[in-house]
């Protein structure tokens, strides 16, 4: 195709990518090292019969003139970053210094709002890919053996937790471990133990979100494997059982080698999708106990009074980065695709 | 291919049987559930006695003289215009969808048809912006928007998701005009055809399944989101998934959670529907990327 061609073919697509995905991680950086202005101060002197006292009073005209002059805030260079509310380098710093142990020091780092969300983040990343991989790949392989007429139905149900809205899923599962609904009262009959609550128990608040992303993760590894499934060659299935494999065997040195490369790309999209976590985090309302880094951001930006703009931008800027290391292996991996289609 | 390699013993038949039925009820009991609570009143759904009462409804049969009740359901749609939000979401799923095609399409078979190197390079960007978290984006948008004045307008969201949509419509859509075969739209030129109506009379045509699945993904990211219409629309021009979180806010409080959960389920019923009628080609699509690498 000629270049020209391929220009007014790709332009409307590469415009509106540009626009709204690549300026905005622009207008993230710059925003990220900026903060908002400080209200503008002016002394005042009040003369009264008993002599005259000056008072430091905001300026709320001039605060206002220079908020609609610099909508950025000021100049912060990367003061944000540093700051209490993000790497907090000097609080880590004190807390490392300060502590009797490597556990109270990792408490005390723990506490600090940024890394509590980083920590939760992280978990929930490493736990919920490989459950869910696990989980799918046997949904997949009991599937494949009930009879054809199941299939259907059992599939459709299946595809339910993944095609539902992340928001509405976590609260149709709020509801019903919430101490009122289904799964909440019978856990405290369980337990007996009448104050396990996920507002009193950040254990339970945890198990929960990562029950949440297990259920939502796992259809999308079924479907896969379960597609994968279908191109095992016979053959090497019927050979392995000649030579004596039991069934066992057959999963672990066929069909596994075989879905091994499904496994990776599985896992490293999820990998990437889970690490935005953000919707369960509002919807069971588990801030008090779990946050993310994306909701770090959102809870930057829907603050009552004035929006953190630079604070959230800073956030952002450090889950990008997160998401690109995460990203390396899949580029890494493309890039020998196309080599190898090129060679 | 079990089927044909050998038959099972019993023991793992039912073994088998039992885990799928155990898997059907994780994945499906908590919409029949919800579904089935969004017509009692509250002291049944989130019942302090026992969750018996849920099911027989008999705190609902007290309050409103019959064991099932729409309370919730006129609370949301009526009193609180959740209808003003179905509305919305409507104008923006669609919209996202038919432009998210159109230049998904366009892009899409450039890619596919172009072996040039930059095409490479277009593909790999996209797989970064994909993996981009849209909280992320959306504190970028913020700031330019509130100075250009385009804030909380449905055209400004409906943009904005569109542009997101983007890298993984791309890719999806490049991944199925390859399996097109190049001598068609080839052949189709030399009949006389410009490249554009070679694209648009003759790879459009057999390229519908692709397209309606694409379609499908394009539509969920619009109908699921929470990041970018949470936080790009004004109060009236609320879709459902913030209005829901709204509700949850300023509902909680006064005792009426039963709204939030009759706006839940009749959120779901079109995802349910569109599962229903499309399952093969959810199925597919979700295929396509990963099994051919």
């Amino acid at each position: 195709m000629p270049h020209k061609t391929f220009f007014w073919f790709i332009l409307p697509s590469v415009v509106a990518m540009i626009l709204f995905i690549a300026l905005p991680i622009a207008s993230v950086v710059i925003q990220s090292v900026y903060v908002e202005h400080e209200r503008v101060l002016v002394e005042v002197e009040n003369c009264g019969p008993f002599g005259c006292s000056t008072e430091v009073r905001v300026d709320t005209e001039a605060t206002e003139q220079l908020r609609s002059e610099q909508p950025l805030g000021r100049f912060n260079g990367l003061g944000t970053y540093l700051n209490r509310a993000h790497l907090a380098v000097e609080e880590v710093g004190t807390i490392v210094s300060t502590s009797a142990s490597i556990g109270e020091a990792l408490t005390r780092i723990y506490n600090l709002p940024f890394y509590k969300a980083f920590l939760f983040t992280l978990i929930y990343c490493f736990v919920v890919t490989p459950l869910g991989i696990m989980l799918g790949f046997t949904i997949a392989l009991a599937v494949n053996t009930i009879p054809r007429l199941l299939k259907g139905p059992v599939i459709f149900f299946s595809l339910l937790p993944m095609i539902i809205t992340p928001l509405i899923g976590s609260l149709i599962l709020y509801w019903m471990f919430s101490s009122n609904g289904i799964l909440g009262a019978t856990l405290q009959t369980l337990f007996n133990d009448p104050t396990l609550t996920l507002r009193q128990s950040p254990a339970l608040t945890w198990i929960t979100l990562l029950v949440y992303g297990v259920w939502t993760a796992a259809p999308f590894s079924f479907v896969v494997f379960y597609a994968g499934l279908q191109t095992v060659p016979g053959d090497t299935l019927e050979s392995a059982m000649i030579d004596g494999a039991s069934r066992w065997e057959r999963v672990r040195f066929v069909i596994i080698p075989h879905l091994a490369p499904l496994a990776t790309f599985v896992g490293l999209v999820q990998l990437m999708d889970n690490f935005r976590v953000f919707e369960p985090i509002v919807g069971f309302s588990s801030e008090a106990s779990a946050t993310s880094l994306s909701w770090l951001v959102f809870n930057d930006l829907v603050g009552q009074d004035s929006q953190a703009f630079g604070s959230a931008a800073a956030t952002s800027v450090i889950t990008i980065l997160g998401v690109v290391i995460l990203l390396t292996p899949v580029l890494i991996r493309t890039w020998r695709d196309f080599n190898a289609k090129g060679a | 291919m079990s089927a044909s390699v050998g038959k099972q013993p019993l023991y793992l038949k039912a073994a088998i049987s039992g885990f799928v039925i155990l898997w059907l009820i994780v994945a499906a009991f908590p919409f029949l559930w919800t579904v089935w609570g969004s017509f009692k009143v509250e002291a049944d759904f989130f019942s302090r006695v026992g969750w018996w009462n849920a099911i027989v409804g008999t705190r609902t049969e007290l309050q409103t003289g019959s064991p099932f009740t729409g309370d919730g359901y006129y609370g949301a749609w009526v009193t609180r215009d959740f209808w003003r939000a179905v509305v919305n979401t409507g104008i923006v799923t669609i919209s996202v969808t038919a432009i998210s095609l159109v230049l998904g399409t366009l892009g899409g078979y450039a890619l596919a048809r172009s072996g040039h190197k930059y095409a490479f390079w277009i593909l790999i960007a996209a797989l970064v912006f994909r993996a981009m978290p849209h909280i992320t984006l959306v504190s970028g948008y913020l700031l330019p928007f509130f100075e250009l004045n385009i804030w909380g307008h449905l055209a400004t969201s409906i943009i904005v998701l569109v542009a997101i949509n983007q890298p993984f419509t791309l890719w999806m859509l490049h991944s199925f005009f390859l399996s097109i075969p190049k001598d068609l739209d080839e052949s189709a030129m030399v009949d006389g055809c410009t490249r554009f109506q070679a694209f648009r009379l003759v790879v459009i045509p057999v390229m519908w399944p692709g397209v309606i699945t694409t379609g499908l993904f394009s539509f969920l990211l619009a109908y699921n989101d929470f990041a970018v219409t949470s936080m790009l629309l004004s109060q009236d021009n609320q879709t459902m998934v913030p209005k829901i979180s709204s509700f949850l806010g300023s509902i909680q409080e006064q005792g009426n959670v039963m709204y939030a959960v009759a706006a839940v389920v009749s959120a779901t019923v079109p995802l349910f529907i569109l599962v229903l009628f499309f399952q093969r080609q959810i199925v597919s699509g979700l295929t396509a990327g990963a099994v051919k690498g």
